[in-house]
């Protein structure tokens, strides 16, 4: 089957998502509905704000079809926003914020500060031989690691790069820089 | 094995939460009260101003930098970004924005300006800046003096969405003819657009601002939100329109909606139907301060 990542695009960094998937070779489109996901092989959960995410996913009828791709173990990938809403608890939510739980993770919204703390840092991976370019934005922070999580990368003894199963979740934004290796990664996960 | 050490304040992580802000909707909040009702309806940010813009044309006087202890209050009440605005080249406002940490800084012409010649050296600080333009010479001057996302000006405070339409299509037109130029003309777009060169050179080549570009200024309707992101705004402010109409939980959710849903007729169907009055608006002829005339 010809690998198709659908970009959830209710709000957020979805276009800079297609392009690093299309600058791999990869096709990819945005999603907004439920019919966006027919030919779907791939998902990715951008960054943006979670809490209007959240509440898209149930203006636009997403919740459900998304939560029933990701129970038959399609491929995921969750950036920043897209981590808490592949996370089992967040902390620091809205009371009426929802997540899709695959992953089996607490991350603590903005747990490493506001704006002024967003920062760039060179992270060593345990999957990748050279450092990964990160660009870390009001990013949530990793409090609890639970069952079936391997760490791929951590920084201060907190994760920020875990996978679970076809789950992949990224406290930073893969997208915002040229370097594809993640992208490339999730893509060729099997 | 100790990481290599954290950059912040760097163009990157300031043009990047601007990234984050794409197909949402930013609204302008007085108080903690409106700053919930927005992010209950999907706000990804509220902008906290002590009047919006439609009372400061109404009460007149000089408008200023909001009381921090105002700011703080909104901060403490959402879990969103906050940002706030500094009057034109009042680099102290800006300081004291930047010290109560707040997510972005807004250097506003709905502010009474401080410098008739200067706006302020936006790299010097580590919070990022949004501003203003009505035309791309002035876009990619604030881009030149470090402004990580523009926004059409338009004409705060009316509800007419006439003059952010002319700013987008100015803006957008003007990228778009200089992606047909060859390199000797790019040297006389810089000059007319009294812009840098480098800055017009790299718009030929990738067809785009080198910031995200956003739409403000007037806008009072779904329909006006969905109107912005049509004509190639990335995402929408929304001051007096909301919080200056007959009710506005249920209009700042519509406009939410019909953001993300721009493109589908029947979403602006949906979303647009019995939304009450909105805002009266000031029609252009009818304005005695232009806003959109501030900024150099």
């Amino acid at each position: 089957m010809t690998e198709r990542v659908g970009v959830l695009a209710l709000q957020g960094a979805f276009a800079r998502h297609v392009e690093a998937c299309e600058a791999i070779g990869v096709a990819a489109h945005e999603v907004r509905t439920a019919e966006h996901l027919v030919g779907v092989t791939r998902l990715i959960i951008p960054g943006g704000e979670s809490t209007t995410m959240s509440m898209m996913l149930d203006r636009n009828g997403l919740r459900e079809p998304v939560a029933a791709v990701l129970a038959d173990g399609m491929p995921v990938l969750g950036t920043c926003a897209g981590m808490i809403l592949l996370a089992s608890q967040v902390e620091g939510g809205r009371s009426d914020q929802a997540s899709f739980e695959a992953i089996d993770l607490t991350v603590k919204r903005n747990g490493y500060g506001r704006q002024n703390q967003s920062f760039t840092m060179s992270l060593s991976t345990a999957i990748f031989d050279e450092p990964l370019h990160a660009v870390f934005i009001r990013a949530p922070r990793v409090t609890r690691v639970g069952n079936g999580v391997e760490v791929l990368a951590e920084l201060d003894g907190d994760p920020v790069f875990c996978r679970s199963a076809n789950v992949v979740v990224a406290a930073f934004h893969p997208e915002l820089s040229a370097d594809r290796r993640l992208h490339r990664y999730f893509c060729e996960l099997s | 094995m100790t990481e290599m050490s954290r950059q912040t304040g760097t163009y990157e992580v300031k043009r990047g939460l601007a990234e984050m802000f794409k197909g949402g909707v930013i609204m302008d909040v007085v108080n903690a009260e409106q700053a919930r009702i927005a992010e209950d309806a999907g706000a990804t940010a509220v902008m906290a101003l002590e009047r919006v813009p439609a009372d400061i044309r109404v009460d007149g006087g000089v408008a200023r930098m909001s009381d921090p202890a105002m700011i703080e209050g909104i901060q403490a009440a959402v879990t969103i970004p906050v940002m706030a605005k500094a009057r034109i080249g009042h680099f102290v406002e800006a300081q004291i924005l930047q010290a109560l940490e707040v997510d972005y800084i807004d250097e506003s012409e709905v502010l009474t300006p401080a410098d008739e010649a200067h706006h302020i050296d936006k790299f010097a600080f580590t919070t990022p800046f949004v501003c203003g333009a009505t035309n791309l010479g002035e876009a990619l001057r604030r881009i030149a003096e470090g402004a990580c996302m523009i926004r059409s000006k338009g004409e705060a405070g009316t509800g007419d969405v006439v003059q952010a339409v002319r700013h987008l299509r100015s803006i957008l037109g003007d990228i778009g003819r200089i992606t047909k130029a060859d390199s000797a003309e790019l040297f006389d777009w810089a000059k007319r657009l009294q812009a840098p060169l480098p800055l017009v050179q790299e718009i030929a080549e990738t067809g785009e601002l080198p910031v995200p570009m956003f739409c403000a200024g007037g806008l009072a309707t779904p329909a006006d939100a969905a109107l912005a992101m049509q004509l190639g705004a990335q995402a929408v402010f929304v001051g007096s329109g909301i919080f200056k109409s007959e009710d506005p939980a249920p209009r700042a959710r519509a406009i939410v909606e019909a953001t993300t849903n721009f493109n589908d007729p029947d979403v602006l169907v949906r979303v647009s139907r019995g939304l009450g009055a909105p805002m009266t608006g000031i029609g252009m002829d009818e304005l005695d301060v232009h806003y959109e005339d501030r900024g150099w």
